[in-house]
């Protein structure tokens, strides 16, 4: 364990004395998230970010829920944020985006709140109507990606609250029912009465989303594009610097200190385990470097620390399994730079780390998934509207399945190849 | 004497080219052992599996009554291995290399730094310690690349030909170096294909070719396979031809070997003096300058001419 310690940390030593790599890693991403800042007006004015988005609400459903969302919209938190507008025609709205008049349109359905609470006559159908809900539309402006992905964002909120109300009410009843706590003939009762609770909740729902954007001190969060971008190309570099890592195994293979390592009193199993935590320490280095010059420089809050530190943590560890998947790849330290500067811009791309996933094709949007980029992403920018580490589960267990996953591939493909001889 | 390094049939195949075709030799305790032998003999193959890196295709060693087949580990711990090529982390200065090298070899804390600071002053680079080791001359990179392989005071030391590409000086200083930890008591294994370092270091030689140990013993003993021969050296010009010369000189009666390399052509003979003047006179018919000459007394590039047919940089 210590040797792989030692290991890692001479890695990471050499990491950061290599200048070529050091451009890579810290002063690319941090000039680009400068660049972009620049060219989005992100430093023009005193302003700390987006504001006055403009988006259009078609409420069809004119029900609580919908209403709910509508009102979200409006409401004073998100005001300098959001300049919304009503429509009662979808078709209308959907012109004006294309015309380029707003950022996105959200079409609430008539019927999305009798498809989520079922109306009074029909409420031993709870969970059956639940089942099968009808779906809000996010009609996005790909010109403007930012301010759609913000839309796209808040409806999320509000939607993952409403379906976490709706599985706890649905789970109780049916622990109730088994537990024989009710009788079955007064299982409307109870519905009927934790509708209205949902209905408050979900109500309420924009005083959870209000208490999200706020800070401690109860002034509103504006929504930074730099929360967006620093992300994005820190991210996108970190692909750089995991491939490197895995490069300096084949490395040390060629410049025969690998040979001897394998001839000192230290397992295999020690050496590969401490390259793979060089490779993460490293990651996990530029990540934080990274954070902490931009919340110094730009004055970017990344959000709850405690949450970046720890999907900092799962983000390097994802991707360092594709650095050692590339590695194990590849013949040659050249082979595994440039196969891991192809997969840095396919993955940044794709990814989401230039242009939101939310304009991006179904196909793209689905190959985002095995990157590293889209599930941090995603991370960072619920932590940048006010998330806490309790709502990344999601991204970060993605992310750890996705490192261990490529771990295991890679060790099985590494025993396949003999690293010993030259 | 013990042996401490115990070789037997030890062999080594890629594929089906047998790099090492089944050596069986001891090394004692206390004494330099050098394996000499023209590139590709076999020699880097061999310390490669007597270090544990490669296993054997088949045979076995003990080096301080480890097998390297059962037990590599405890054999690492034993031995220490300076490698042909250097083996060092360039952007690290000579000190974290020794350092880092030295963890790896279970050294820290107080006894670490010590015996980092006893190797800096052994390979004389303690004013250097700090510089990073891609500053470095090729012949200092050597001493550090040395330097790694002494830190855990090894029982034997495996040095696989040490001296290859730096200047006189730096190689002066690691024979000397060779010399200096022969005489604290250190086992040696050293690899050549210099037969002036294994006559000047060497307790005993083994002479390997093709991957197969063709003679064993002291240079007296190997030279006493040649017979009392002597060697003539011709230094010729550029531009003749030095192998149509060896072709014609092995006609003179008395010569017994005649061997061409760039521009010196070896002749083996009982007695140089007596075939001197046909040798002059057969490279005066070729129209062949001869720019000076040299009689050495029997050696090992006679012991090797002798049993290859070949001189031993061919």
């Amino acid at each position: 364990m210590l040797k792989t310690f030692l290991i890692g940390i001479k890695d990471l030593r050499l990491a950061f004395r290599d200048r070529a790599a050091l451009i890579l890693m810290l002063a690319a991403p941090f000039v680009l998230t400068l660049g972009l800042g620049l060219v989005t007006g992100r430093f023009s004015n005193n302003s700390s970010g987006l504001s006055d988005i403009p988006v259009i609400i078609v409420n069809l459903d004119n029900e609580q829920l919908g209403n709910a969302l509508a009102d979200l919209f409006h409401s004073a938190e998100l005001a300098d944020l959001m300049e919304p507008t009503a429509s009662s025609d979808p078709e209308a709205a959907r012109q004006l985006i294309d015309q380029d008049k707003a950022a996105a349109v959200v079409i609430i359905p008539e019927g999305f709140t009798r498809s989520i609470i079922p109306a009074a006559g029909d409420r031993a159908n709870l969970t059956t109507a639940a089942a099968d809900p009808v779906k809000i539309e996010v009609y996005a402006n790909p010109s403007r990606p930012t301010g759609a992905g913000i839309v796209k964002a808040i409806v999320d909120e509000f939607l993952s609250r409403v379906e976490e109300n709706l599985i706890s009410g649905s789970v109780s009843i049916t622990q109730l029912l088994m537990s024989g706590r009710i009788p079955p003939d007064q299982v409307p009762t109870v519905i009927a009465h934790m509708s209205e609770n949902l209905q408050t909740h979900t109500t309420d729902n924009a005083l959870a989303i209000q208490m999200n954007s706020s800070t401690a001190d109860g002034e509103a969060v504006k929504f930074d594009i730099l929360a967006y971008l620093a992300p994005g190309m820190a991210l996108m570099f970190l692909i750089y610097t995991v491939s490197y890592g895995g490069r300096s195994i084949l490395a040390e293979k060629t410049q025969g200190t690998l040979p001897r390592l394998l001839i000192s009193p230290t397992s295999p199993s020690q050496i590969l385990g401490g390259k793979v935590f060089g490779i993460f320490l490293t990651g996990a280095a530029q990540m934080l470097i990274l954070i902490g010059a931009s919340s110094l420089f730009f004055q970017l809050k990344w959000g709850d620390l405690f949450g970046v530190v720890v999907l900092v943590l799962a983000a390097v560890f994802g991707a360092t399994g594709w650095g050692m998947f590339i590695t194990a790849l590849a013949r040659t330290p050249a082979q595994v730079g440039s196969v891991g500067s192809a997969i840095m811009l396919i993955f940044g791309i794709m990814g989401g780390s230039f242009i939101s996933l939310d304009q991006m094709p179904a196909a793209v949007q689905a190959f985002s998934k095995i990157t590293p980029n889209s599930w941090a992403l995603d991370g960072f920018t619920t932590l940048a509207l006010g998330g806490t580490l309790a709502d990344l589960s999601t991204p970060i267990l993605a992310l750890l399945a996705m490192g261990m996953i490529l771990f295991l591939v890679s060790v099985f493909m590494f025993g396949k190849k003999n690293l010993v001889q030259k | 004497m013990n042996s401490i390094v115990q070789v037997q049939h030890l062999a080594k195949n890629y594929g089906g080219f047998q790099a090492v075709k089944g050596v069986t030799f001891n090394i004692e305790e206390g004494e330099i052992f050098s394996l000499l032998g023209p590139n590709g003999a076999g020699k880097t193959t061999t310390i490669s599996m007597l270090s544990t890196l490669y296993s054997p295709t088949s045979g076995d060693a003990t080096i301080g009554g480890h097998s390297i087949t059962t037990d590599p580990m405890a054999v690492r711990a034993v031995i220490g291995v300076v490698p042909q090529d250097l083996a060092l982390y360039e952007d690290l200065t000579a000190r974290e290399n020794l350092i880092f090298w030295g963890q790896m070899y279970n050294l820290n804390g107080k006894s670490l730094t010590m015996r980092v600071d006893e190797v800096l002053e052994q390979i004389g680079l303690t004013d250097k310690a700090r510089d990073r080791v891609k500053t470095y001359s090729g012949g200092m990179k050597r001493r550090v690349n040395i330097g790694v392989g002494l830190l855990h005071k090894p029982r034997v030391l495996f040095m696989d030909e040490p001296t290859v590409g730096i200047d006189p000086q730096s190689r002066r200083a690691i024979l000397d170096t060779v010399k200096d930890l022969n005489q604290q008591g250190m086992t040696l294994l050293y690899t050549t294909h210099y037969m002036e370092e294994a006559e000047e270091l060497s307790n005993r030689v083994g002479i390997i070719d093709h991957g197969e140990l063709i003679a064993i013993g002291t240079q007296k003993e190997l030279t006493q396979q040649v017979g009392q021969a002597e060697t003539l050296i011709l230094h010729v010009g550029e531009n003749d031809d030095s192998e149509a010369l060896a072709k014609a000189l092995k006609g003179i009666q008395g010569v017994q070997q005649a061997e061409a390399v760039d521009h010196e052509v070896s002749i083996v003979c009982a007695e140089a003096e007596d075939i001197l003047a046909a040798v002059v006179t057969k490279a005066n018919e070729r129209g062949i300058k001869i720019r000076s000459i040299d009689i050495r007394e029997p050696n090992l590039e006679a012991v090797f001419l002798h049993l290859t047919g070949r001189a031993l940089r061919d």
